[in-house]
């Protein structure tokens, strides 16, 4: 269980805006932090992992105490049992695969999960390689497990897919979710992907300009209504047709264009670029714009 | 033929003070690079003053901060019954003055290249900062390190102003090639003034020309 509450002052593009976050987590639950750049997301996961300082504070892991700023109470960075996936990975240029992955242990920590892991994250072949060696998608993958190789309390990830292209994106969002099971680690993920989050987030919190905007599951935050469906799409619209009396919506969703059919009272609200939900119960897709 | 003792009390004293050196470098850099301070600008124009300032001069106030006539060579006469005037151990610790920069410029423009996510992420594995200067940061910044420890032993062969003020000319104590070459040239002596140049010359040229070699290779595997 995770209390955050955290009060900062951001010096952003458009002056200083506070940030202002308080959230509580339930162990093993993968939590998504949605936003604009300079929203603040980066900076409050930075907070929790203690290396960034608020001015006000207040952290709770597990019962640890990591963070009481009226009670001057502040445990550094070293001291908190975290696994941080940097943007740019930050992989150590001077250790191999292996290396990078035996440096996270702590003292008389078991060898044994750096097999485990090489394993589950399909590293195995790129153990001895240097990580100027590896593409995009390998470098995140070693990051990823890097960051899980202390079995850290908190697994935070600061936009780690960003960098990569659709495809890679999605394949690496399996090795998250694979990642986040298989170890029962309770997540905390940035991004400004929904795609991403719908997949992959239990939770998710909205931050625009330092506040709280929404919180909730990904289908209640970014829709309007909350829906009960079988399967959700999200995607963009990239055409609208008319078809004799019906209308036939392109949707791209990662790399699949989808088509749906759709009324015309459905369409009013409706234009090429916007993002919406296309859901399914048994037989008729519903179609949901999507609020951000 | 040519008096030796020159030759080896310069590679002797170029050697100690980049050793020295090295030690206080790796963690003033440190301190420079990272800091928050306030005097860190103090500092960083205190380190970098002997790359612009002429080096009498910093060889003439080191002169009277070391006489024995002036309040700290007493102290020093006194209680260490250290002399650094006209002395080996005072060209040392001048040396080590007037080749600061040499030293820690290079290794501060290393770390600051660093990406700071790297100690970060050696920080959230719990390692200590000695941990994580030692097995990350040191390791990363190998070209830099051989720059400035190469630059330093090279500037220190090469100086003349600050030994000449601080140490004069005494064989096999403060004699350094340098000032060794001024006096043949002083006593018309052009056969062993030559002598002693083209060794410098002939010597830092390889030594340069090692440095770069090194890093240039250093560069292409980095961007394989």
């Amino acid at each position: 269980m995770i209390k955050f509450r955290a009060y900062k002052l951001l010096q952003t593009a458009e002056g200083k805006v506070p940030l202002d976050v308080s959230f509580d987590l339930e162990k093993g639950q993968l939590l998504s932090l949605y936003g604009k750049s300079g929203a603040g997301k980066t900076t409050a996961l930075r907070i929790l992992a203690g290396l960034t300082t608020a001015e006000r504070s207040f952290i709770e892991v597990d019962n640890e105490l990591w963070d009481d700023s009226e009670n001057k109470k502040h445990i550094i960075v070293q001291k908190r049992s975290i696994g941080f996936v940097f943007q740019d990975y930050a992989l150590f240029p001077n250790l191999t695969v292996k290396e990078n992955l035996e440096y996270a242990l702590q003292k008389n920590e078991d060898k044994k999960i750096i097999n485990e892991l090489l394993e589950l994250m399909e590293l195995e072949q790129l153990k001895k390689s240097k990580p100027f060696n590896l593409s995009g998608g390998q470098q995140q993958r070693v990051a990823l497990a890097r960051a899980i190789a202390r079995k850290p309390k908190i697994l935070l990830l600061d936009e780690p897919l960003s960098a990569l292209d659709e495809e890679m994106r999605f394949k690496l969002q399996d090795y998250i979710l694979k990642a986040h099971q298989y170890y029962k680690l309770t997540t905390i993920l940035v991004s400004h992907h929904l795609p991403e989050i719908f997949r992959l987030a239990d939770i998710v919190i909205h931050l625009d300009k330092g506040k709280i905007v929404k919180q909730g599951k990904p289908g209640e935050v970014f829709s309007e209504q909350k829906l009960s469906s079988k399967f959700k799409v999200t995607g963009e619209i990239i055409e609208i047709k008319k078809a004799d009396i019906v209308y036939i919506i392109s949707v791209l969703s990662a790399n699949n264009i989808i088509k749906v059919i759709a009324t015309e009272d459905e369409i009013n609200d409706l234009k090429v670029g916007q993002k919406i939900l296309v859901a399914s119960k048994a037989f008729n897709p519903l179609i949901q714009r999507i609020f951000e | 033929m040519i008096d030796l003792d020159p030759l080896w009390l310069t590679f002797k004293l170029a050697l100690i003070v980049t050793m020295i050196l090295f030690l206080i470098a790796v963690p003033l850099a440190y301190w420079l690079a990272y800091s928050k301070s306030r005097f860190k600008t103090i500092a960083e124009v205190i380190v970098t003053l002997p790359l612009v300032l002429p080096p009498s001069v910093l060889g003439f106030y080191l002169l009277i901060a070391f006489s024995p006539e002036n309040i700290f060579g007493k102290f020093l006469d006194h209680y260490f019954n250290l002399r650094l005037v006209f002395t080996f151990q005072g060209l040392i610790i001048a040396s080590v003055i007037y080749s600061l920069p040499f030293m820690v410029n290079p290794i501060l423009a290393g770390l600051k290249n660093l990406p700071a996510s790297l100690k970060e992420a050696s920080f959230t594995f719990g390692k200590s900062r000695f941990t994580t200067l030692t097995k990350i940061l040191l390791p990363n910044i190998r070209a830099s390190l051989l720059t400035g420890i190469v630059m330093t032993f090279a500037h220190t062969i090469g100086e003349f102003g600050v030994v000449l003020m601080v140490g004069g000319s005494i064989p096999k104590e403060t004699r350094v090639v340098s000032i060794a070459l001024y006096d043949e040239v002083e006593s018309m002596n052009y056969h062993n003034a030559n002598i002693y140049a083209l060794i410098l010359f002939v010597f830092t040229f390889l030594i340069l020309l090692g440095v770069y070699l090194v890093n240039n290779r250093n560069h292409k595997t980095s961007l394989l």
